[in-house]
């Protein structure tokens, strides 16, 4: 029972690599000639859609009102970022045996930290294809930008784009969770002991 | 006095009621006619598919001599897409762009025509399966296999020996083979003789097509030579007489004029059964002829997004008298027209088209009596089977001119009367009439979903009327076509809508729409485009000459061209536009029509190469644009081709947005 702590710490630094399994975020662009919705799916390392030809047929929605294509080659993130996650899982799953919650501690507030840049770092994306338009575009309206919300639902034109984490973000938030009720209980189990 | 006025005034009232009774019975008899109040509310109820909701079953109508298949839905009957096949259509360029020409090939040359009678849905275990569906080409004998995951045509195969494909293609159980039998018997090989030579040197061919299980494909199995019969229809065996195809046949007088009274002298006629099982086992022991034959086998690739043509030299043939055991005639009264195996595969039921009776066949008693011997002499070696030996069943004076018969799941039969212009209902076995209503009007061939099927779906029956008369809004002396929706759900059929058809419906078929919708192809992916002038993405767009032939590799996406600027065309060149769509989703093909064009627009769907022939005449600039209504800026999606005089200098450039240098 004594090691219950460093396991659920270990399980929850491992939880970090179901992001190459399940995509971590999802946006989804509704309207009515669109039954289905199109969904666009954030990985860690990719970007995927609903279907095969999503990501042009985005695209091709986007180039109307200037926005830049979505190239996933052109994002560096998607090379970079699943480096930190792996480097990230691999400490955390060290550190397990370890047992020092003051470390788990450091390793979680890092985890936020990179988790909440990372956040930014796709919103700054998200502002930039936006607002960031061709002057030639055919269909200009002043005033408007397109950027598609952080989190939640917003209007933009015709189309109705949900943006909300996905299985993958859910289980980042499982990592959180469960490394913080590690934390407490190793800390409890080092006071009581 | 007044006892006897009193006794008259009771003997009127008396004949009165019995005129006002006899009255209202014919008018029972003719119940569901044209008074809509009588219909009421509750048939509208039962064909309304509300807006955005999908129908139950597809069917699939023959566009007679629009030589093109109707497709619909059941019960709206509403028309969702035309499909061509033996026929040219200019809308989706089949036939006049340069990778559907092929499909139209035939030993005679192109032929942009043809009249399509009978649809055939293929079959697995004698239930309909959704995969293709089979059509016969009548006039200048062809059949064609439809992908139901494109609803495109995919292949169609000259049928050799043939002279005129109407007992076609009624499909075995398993869709081992589709058949072919001549309505004319012509000489074989064709040769110049005299026509009143007929019964000396005129056979009639019965072709068995098999069809490859994976991918469709046909194939000229074996021709059985029959004596010079005329096949009409046929229909194959089920169940127990899996193995088994019967053809009905006119003209056993064997005459060739004035057929109408000649070809309708004998008392009886005959229903050929042929037993293709003993058929596969002459074949391997070698006892089929190699005959000299003509004719093409034309597939198209989804793949290549091209028709390859195929020229065929020879056929094999089974001679009946040669080989004892493979065909039978039935006697059948008065020139039999529709033959259909019921459900059970143990009754063939004819219609001999100038009897008031059905007649139906028995399958076991056949066998019996082809086993005991039961000879009634012989046509060229073909043994006739007694008719008391076979006969089965008779449905007694149901009606007048019996034509077709479809089945319920239920054990009833469904017969259409040309003359007396009705379906009636009877059931397979007692032969007992349950029910008739009256079709509007002459009604040829009838649908029940699967209905010529091991597993009838049911539910309603469709009548394919061959005149329409005051049914419709006129237009002029040609008036459209009609088919009319009954349902069978109860012991009384109920007529339910009137709906108009392209081209004279003959036969039709419907399947649940939930056997077809799970195979639906929404559109190709471009990374498996294999045309041979495929142009993937837009780098690769380019215009190359080739002495006086000029290829355009250009592209398509919303919205626009690439090159959708042309300079360097010569009057008397010929140039090919090889117009790939790179979209890649549901529903968005591009067109392309460029000014003086003299064969049609192209209709590309998405992922698709497809190829125009332009021929410019006149020097001068042609605008050229996308004809499908593709986006917001579809108007936008246009360009130009500058067309130089024969030998000027203009060079060969193209560019979109900005002009590039040349090459």
């Amino acid at each position: 029972m004594k090691s219950f702590p460093k396991i659920l710490f270990f399980v929850a630094a491992a939880l970090l690599l179901t992001l190459f399994i399940f995509p971590m975020w999802q946006i989804t662009l509704i309207a009515p000639q669109y039954p289905k919705g199109v969904t666009m799916y954030i990985w860690i390392n990719k970007i995927t859609g609903s279907e095969e030809g999503t990501l042009q047929n985005i695209n091709i929605l986007n180039h109307y009102v200037g926005m830049k294509y979505i190239e996933p080659d052109a994002i560096p993130e998607l090379k970079y970022f699943p480096i930190v996650v792996i480097a990230m899982s691999v400490l955390g799953m060290a550190l397990a045996f370890t047992g020092r919650w003051k470390w788990w501690m450091g390793w979680l507030v890092l985890g936020i930290i990179g988790c909440g840049l990372g956040l930014y770092d796709f919103y700054l994306w998200e502002y930039d294809y936006g607002h960031n338009l061709s002057p030639t575009a055919p269909i200009k309206i002043p005033g408007m930008a397109y950027q598609p919300p952080l989190i939640g639902n917003k209007l933009l034109l015709n189309f109705l784009a949900k943006s909300w984490p996905y299985i993958g973000g859910w289980f980042i938030g499982g990592t959180f969770i469960l490394s913080g009720v590690a934390i407490w209980l190793q800390k409890r189990n080092t006071y009581t002991s | 006095m007044k006892n006897h006025s009193n006794q008259l005034l009771t003997f009127v009232l008396g004949a009165m009621a019995a005129i006002v009774l006899v009255l209202s019975s014919c008018g029972k008899a003719n119940q569901g006619t044209t008074s809509g109040g009588t219909l009421g509310g509750n048939a509208a109820q039962k064909t309304y598919v509300a807006p955005g909701s999908l129908d139950e079953f597809y069917l699939f109508t023959s566009g007679g001599f629009s030589g093109q298949i109707g497709v619909y839905g059941l019960p709206s009957g509403r028309l969702f897409k035309q499909i061509p096949v033996f026929s040219v259509d200019a809308e989706k360029s089949y036939g006049f762009n340069e990778e559907t020409k092929p499909m139209l090939q035939t030993s005679h040359g192109f032929i942009p025509w043809d009249d399509s009678h009978h649809p055939a849905l293929s079959q697995t275990n004698g239930e309909t399966d959704g995969r293709w569906i089979f059509i016969n080409g009548n006039n200048t004998p062809r059949l064609a296999r439809i992908d139901l995951t494109t609803f495109e045509t995919a292949e169609i195969l000259e049928i050799p020996n043939s002279g005129g494909n109407h007992s076609s293609p009624y499909l075995t159980m398993n869709t081992e083979y589709v058949v072919a039998g001549t309505r004319f018997s012509v000489p074989i090989p064709q040769k110049d003789v005299a026509i009143s030579s007929y019964a000396e040197n005129f056979k009639g061919a019965l072709s068995f097509i098999k069809v490859d299980p994976k991918t469709g494909r046909m194939n000229v199995e074996f021709q059985v030579l029959m004596p010079g019969l005329n096949f009409d229809l046929a229909s194959s065996g089920k169940g127990p007489s899996h193995g088994w195809t019967f053809f009905t046949s006119y003209n056993s007088e064997m005459k060739n004029s004035l057929l109408e009274v000649n070809a309708s002298q004998n008392d009886k006629d005959f229903v050929a059964a042929i037993n293709w099982k003993k058929a596969e086992e002459y074949l391997k022991a070698g006892k089929a002829k190699d005959f000299p034959a003509n004719y093409y086998h034309n597939v198209y690739s989804d793949e290549t997004h091209s028709a390859t043509s195929t020229q065929l030299k020879s056929v094999k043939v089974l001679i009946p008298s040669e080989c004892p055991g493979l065909v039978y005639l039935l006697p059948t009264p008065k020139s039999p027209h529709g033959v259909d195996v019921d459900p059970t595969g143990e009754y063939i039921v004819c219609s001999g088209k100038l009897s008031a009776d059905i007649t139906a066949h028995s399958f076991t008693k056949m066998l019996k009596a082809a086993d005991n011997k039961e000879f009634d002499g012989d046509i060229g070696g073909v043994p006739i089977l007694k008719f008391e030996s076979v006969l089965g069943g008779v449905v007694k004076e149901p009606g007048l001119g019996p034509l077709h018969t479809e089945f319920d799941a239920k054990g009833n039969a469904y017969t259409s009367f040309f003359i007396s212009s009705e379906i009636v209902k009877w059931k397979v076995g007692t032969w007992e009439v349950i029910d008739r209503q009256p079709t509007y009007y002459s009604i040829g061939h009838l649908c029940v979903p699967g209905g010529n099927s091991m597993k009838p779906e049911g539910k309603y029956v469709v009548a394919l009327n061959k005149i329409t008369k005051d049914r419709y809004l006129p237009t002029g002396p040609e008036l459209t076509q009609s088919a009319q929706l009954y349902s069978i759900d109860g012991d009384k059929m109920e007529l339910l809508l009137d709906f108009p058809t392209i081209g004279e419906p003959h036969y039709a078929q419907a399947i649940s729409a939930s056997r077809v919708i799970p195979k639906q192809k929404q559109f190709f992916r471009l990374s498996e485009n294999k045309h041979k002038y495929v142009t993937p993405t837009e780098k690769d767009a380019k215009v190359v000459r080739e002495g006086n032939v000029v290829h355009v590799y250009m592209t398509t996406i919303r919205s626009h061209f690439m090159p959708d600027n042309i300079e360097g065309v010569k009057v008397g060149d010929k140039v090919y536009f090889h117009v790939t769509n790179l979209e890649q989703d549901f529903d968005v093909p591009h067109g392309f029509a460029v000014m003086g064009a003299t064969n049609a627009e192209l209709l590309i769907m998405p992922g698709q190469t497809e190829t125009l022939l332009w021929e410019p005449k006149k020097e001068g600039v042609y605008p050229m644009y996308c004809t499908d209504f593709c986006s917001a800026l579809h108007q936008e999606m246009q360009g130009y081709v500058r067309v130089s005089a024969t030998g000027a200098g203009t060079a060969l450039k193209w560019w979109l947005g900005d002009e590039k240098p040349v090459q």
